[in-house]
């Protein structure tokens, strides 16, 4: 699957363009950050990457129908128990039974959900979802993971749980693709930096670089708290 | 008033002395009711999860047909059926009219647009919240159709209960393609009917009490059925 590279790709909606002309490439290494301020794009552009929506202009290879997994910023979980929505995606991508059940066991055990196995998914807490999703993403051991502002409705404790399971999933090998608006928290994860801006890739740079001191004014602005759209 | 104070000692009369014939009737009105539900649910729930997930030109108009199928009248779906099973008709070889199973196919013909269309719109909506999340494990359209009856089983539940409603209380389908032969397809709404006409107006009323009451109870069943499902399973 990887690399996946991104070349000139447009998208709008109803005539208002959303992603004009961005080319990236996703390589395997450490996690990849998308920021940008509200509208920039960022979530369009995962879904893009993601095979959910379809380039208006420019292509995405490889052409593959879905490419890695996702997470959505409002998890989705199935009106089944936390266990069944653990297996559920793993029996479409045909994942043998017995292997569904090891893999299940270990997802669960991994992001502290395993005494839950039996429970409806949907009376869990907002944070016990939002690892359910990650670890019913990472158990189709995807080799790339897209994450759509995976902390953007929990509190400061349940931000920190999800941020230990994605370097986890991360240190496995999975390469994380994801959008944020949390400055602390890309700086707690990234390995590299996209920087988008009204539909653009402004910047392209390591975390460490861009952190130091960004290229572009446009970064320069977003870090400092004043590029607000 | 009288007559109703009168209805409702016979009814429990009716009730009381486990009357029969009247126990023969309740049976087969649950038998054919029962089974129509069974038919028109293995036709009606896919066809209203299809609908929910499908888009292919004209489905506008094939929902706004289905919705308005809900409409038909029981006399017309028996007339149908009728003119199917009668002995000249498509179906006559079957030797089907004036016996059970032709009021039973008369009532899954009645209430399998009812179950399509209800189910449809509640569907419709569980695919709105898990088509982004489905298409993103791969599962087109068509695996979706399973994943929602079974995810959407509690609201479907409710929509078999209005199916069943409405075919237990009809009686103009029945009544067309049963002929209302006592012993054999004299339902409850057949007999309300005919004593109504040979004016036992208090037998009438106590049948249809007690028609009530069973209605009722399935109804009660079903809904405690549902909420402790649903407190288990979410």
């Amino acid at each position: 699957m990887l690399p996946i590279r991104a070349e000139g790709v447009s998208y709008a909606v109803g005539g208002a363009a959303i992603l004009d002309g961005v080319s990236l490439t996703i390589a395997p290494g450490a996690p990849m950050l998308i920021l940008g301020p509200n509208g920039a794009g960022k979530s369009v552009l995962l879904r893009l990457l993601h095979g959910l929506l379809r380039p208006e202009a420019g292509r995405i290879t490889p052409a593959a129908a879905i490419r890695g997994a996702m997470v959505f910023q409002r998890p989705v979980l199935l009106r089944r128990s936390v266990l069944a929505n653990l297996r559920y995606p793993m029996a479409l991508a045909g994942v043998p039974r017995a292997e569904r059940a090891r893999r299940a066991e270990a997802a669960l055990a991994e992001v502290g959900l395993s005494t839950l196995a039996s429970r409806p998914a949907r009376r869990l807490s907002g944070g016990e979802q939002q690892r359910l999703a990650l670890a019913r993403a990472a158990a189709l051991e995807p080799q790339v993971l897209f994450l759509d502002e995976p902390c953007a409705s929990l509190d400061p404790a349940a931000t920190r749980a999800v941020e230990e399971i994605i370097r986890r999933i991360a240190a496995r090998g999975t390469k994380i693709v994801m959008t944020t608006h949390d400055l602390g928290q890309a700086r707690r994860l990234a390995g590299e930096v996209v920087f988008l801006h009204r539909g653009r890739v402004v910047e392209a740079a390591s975390a460490e670089r861009f952190f130091a001191g960004p290229a572009s004014a446009e970064g320069a602005a977003f870090l400092q708290g004043e590029l607000l759209w | 008033m009288q007559d109703l104070g009168s209805a409702f000692m016979a009814a429990i009369a009716l009730v009381r002395d486990g009357d029969a014939g009247m126990l023969a009737i309740l049976g087969l009105s649950l038998r054919v009711s029962l089974a129509a539900l069974g038919i028109a649910a293995v036709v009606g729930l896919p066809l209203g999860a299809l609908l929910a997930v499908a888009r292919f030109p004209g489905r506008r108009v094939v929902v706004v047909s289905l919705n308005a199928l809900m409409g038909l009248p029981p006399v017309v779906a028996g007339l149908l059926v009728y003119l199917l099973l009668s002995r000249s008709g498509p179906l006559g070889h079957w030797g089907l009219l004036f016996t059970p199973g032709a009021m039973v196919i008369a009532q899954a013909v009645l209430i399998t647009p009812i179950l399509a269309a209800l189910s449809r719109g509640v569907l419709e909506a569980l695919w709105e919240e898990y088509a982004e999340a489905l298409r993103s494990f791969g599962a087109g359209p068509w695996r979706a159709v399973p994943t929602l009856l079974w995810d959407g089983r509690f609201a479907l539940l409710t929509v078999l209960l209005a199916g069943f409603g409405r075919a237990s209380a009809e009686v103009g389908a029945v009544i067309l393609v049963g002929g209302n032969i006592e012993g054999f397809t004299r339902t409850m709404t057949t007999a309300i009917a005919l004593e109504t006409s040979k004016g036992d107006l208090p037998l009438a009323l106590a049948l249809g009490l007690v028609l009530m009451v069973i209605v009722l109870g399935v109804n009660a069943l079903a809904q405690v059925l549902r909420d402790v499902a649903l407190r288990r399973a979410g």
